[in-house]
């Protein structure tokens, strides 16, 4: 197990190099300057400019650029283009939201996904299947946008509940309960709506193995046995099917911060997202090179996780 | 008569209500982007010009008049999203394509050769993966400045890894099968031996992957869109229409639901569509 990991470290550094010089050419080599004036300025000194890109290490070669920007984002000087700011620093306010977020959308995910892809494999071919199918079909096809903004001009205009940004402003909360029920209030809906497509997979997904568990032979001596149909579903053929929600719940990170981007900016929801969002619009080459890899270790740290959890799970498989 | 493996397919296919409906609603799709893209290319754009402004009759409610509905520009809603058809949907027919074409050849390169090459290949695929697919295309196309062309070919560079994935797993296990070692063994060249031999026989998995991947794209435009980085006004797609009328969303409820509603069922016809497909190539090999 020990080596497996260390193996999987070693790969993941690897591949955290590849991202990091892919993410560097996608900035580098498409056109546009990263000033945050207009290149042709006539009230900016070519002193200020020639310091700028002092400062940024613009007048050196691509792959010295590369070489500082890597070894200034691994000791926290890497700072941002627009304002200054050390960007680990802008990306770390952030990470509790994001994390409170995407945690939240998987856990629905997963939660609704299971229960659904169950009552599908249930009534297999029947007319409860094919609702839930086309039910969840409709969650991967919706377009995420759309249906936030439908949900907050019937919530918000209509019925009148607040529920942007991630905490009620104006109000002084007695107690702590009351600060993170707010809190808890404020995240559910973008979370319920980020959770969508990861519920359409998970639930696909688990009704496709459940149905294969269900025609293996141990169910049918199961249910020679007399088992009732509960004991069957829930004690014998679940039991092998939810490894998937390890594999599913690895496999649903990018497309969540993906889908945040979106989300995030509808409900005022202050994550890496919009954050990510406003260092595109403002071509800010650092933060946005800063964010990929932050993404992308999460990414290949909850691959792992996932890894090793399925095999503590099932005994069956050998990492290695 | 013995069918051969199409028409068992197609059988099986047809079984399936749901899919056969879907399938009827991405033709009729498809011919009415057909006949509006000939209408324009003809100069006379049917029914009517989609950006014939009339500032008189600015967000007005859906009427005999305009069924669907006008914009902030007095632009008939009808007529855009049926002139926004046409982009959309070849928006997500280019975007597969691209992505197919790399992902077909990448995967059969890396299933076929195996080894190094295969190792190279798979941990390139793995380092695209980690990357947040539409926060990537967004980056990119914001980089390089959002023309139809760009939004098309940067999808298509993006997201071919899924692809790639499936076509290597599906090669690996072909490569092995008899009647491909017997063709080695007859001398063939091993372009050809990918081509005649193992691609026909992974074509059930790529034309669905190919049929999920439209979708996919249409729903990618439509939320570069929404964040001003999708195709430009005043050319019309079902994105950039809900885009407009975002400001207006409190008053104009019809430039959000329709649009909408148009993408959620294409989407949707095309997801069905690629189920039914994949239901019935298992249901076919489960047989065998």
């Amino acid at each position: 197990m020990l080596s497996f990991i260390l193996r999987r470290l070693t790969l993941s550094c690897f591949l955290l190099f590849l991202i990091s010089l892919i993410s560097f050419f996608i900035m580098t080599l498409t056109p546009g300057s990263p000033y945050p004036w207009g290149e042709m300025n006539p009230k900016i000194s070519p002193e200020v400019k020639a310091a700028f890109r002092k400062k940024f290490h613009l007048d050196r070669p691509l792959p010295e650029q590369y070489k500082l920007m890597i070894s200034d984002l691994f000791t926290g000087k890497l700072r941002s283009m627009k304002d200054d700011l050390p960007v680990l620093q802008k990306i770390l306010e952030r990470l509790p939201a994001t994390l409170a977020l995407n945690i939240t959308a998987i856990f629905l995910s997963l939660s609704f996904g299971t229960l659904l892809g169950i009552y599908g494999a249930c009534h297999k071919d029947r007319w409860q299947d094919l609702l839930s199918s086309i039910l969840v079909f409709c969650f991967i096809a919706l377009p995420g946008f759309w249906i936030s903004y439908l949900v907050v001009i019937a919530l918000v205009k209509d019925v009148g509940i607040p529920f942007l940004g991630t905490h009620s402003y104006g109000i002084d909360f007695p107690n702590h309960l009351s600060l993170w029920l707010d809190r808890a209030w404020h995240i559910m809906l973008p979370a319920l709506l980020l959770s969508l497509a990861g519920m359409a997979t998970q639930s696909r997904y688990l009704r496709a193995s459940l149905i294969e568990a269900l025609q293996e032979n141990y169910i049918l001596t199961a249910r020679a046995k007399g088992l009732s149909k509960t004991v069957i579903l829930y004690q014998h053929a679940l039991k092998n099917s939810l490894r998937s929600l390890i594999t599913g719940a690895g496999m649903l990170l990018p497309g969540l911060i993906s889908g945040a981007v979106i989300i995030e900016s509808i409900f005022a929801y202050p994550g890496m997202g919009q954050l990510g969002y406003q260092a595109v619009l403002e071509r800010d080459y650092p933060t946005l090179i800063a964010l990929n890899f932050i993404v992308a270790a999460l990414v290949l740290l909850g691959n792992l996780i996932a890894d090793v959890l399925y095999a503590i799970v099932d005994p069956r498989v050998r990492l290695g | 008569m013995k069918d051969t493996p199409t028409t068992e397919l197609w059988r099986r296919f047809s079984e399936n209500r749901i899919a056969l409906f879907s399938l009827g609603i991405i033709i009729f799709l498809t011919l009415l982007a057909i006949a509006i893209t000939l209408s324009n290319l003809h100069g006379t754009p049917w029914p009517m010009d989609p950006n014939l402004t009339n500032l008189q009759q600015k967000l007005c409610s859906p009427s005999s008049q305009h069924w669907l509905g006008t914009d902030h520009l007095g632009r008939d809603v009808f007529t855009r999203m049926l002139h926004g058809t046409s982009i959309s949907l070849s928006v997500g027919f280019t975007a597969m394509l691209v992505s197919l074409v790399i992902g077909v050849t990448i995967g059969s390169i890396a299933g076929y050769c195996g080894g190094k090459i295969d190792q190279i290949l798979m941990r390139c695929v793995d380092a695209l993966l980690c990357f947040p697919t539409f926060f990537l295309i967004l980056t990119a196309v914001a980089l390089l400045g959002p023309s139809l062309w760009n939004i098309i070919v940067v999808m298509g560079l993006i997201s071919w890894t899924g692809t790639a994935r499936l076509v290597r797993g599906e090669f690996l296990v072909l490569r092995e099968t008899e009647y491909v070692h017997a063709a080695y063994i007859l001398g063939q060249h091993w372009l050809r031996l990918i081509i005649r031999h193992i691609l026909p026989n992974a074509a059930a998995i790529i034309l669905i992957t190919a049929v999920l991947g439209i979708p996919e794209a249409i729903l990618a435009e439509a939320g570069l869109s929404f964040l001003g980085f999708g195709v430009q006004p005043p050319q019309a797609t079902w994105g950039n229409i809900i885009a407009d009328g975002k400001t207006y969303l409190l008053d104009a409820w019809w430039l959000l639901l329709f649009p909408g509603m148009a993408i959620l069922i294409t989407a949707l016809a095309f997801y069905l569509l690629g189920d039914g497909l994949s239901a019935a190539t298992e249901s076919r090999t489960a047989k065998n």
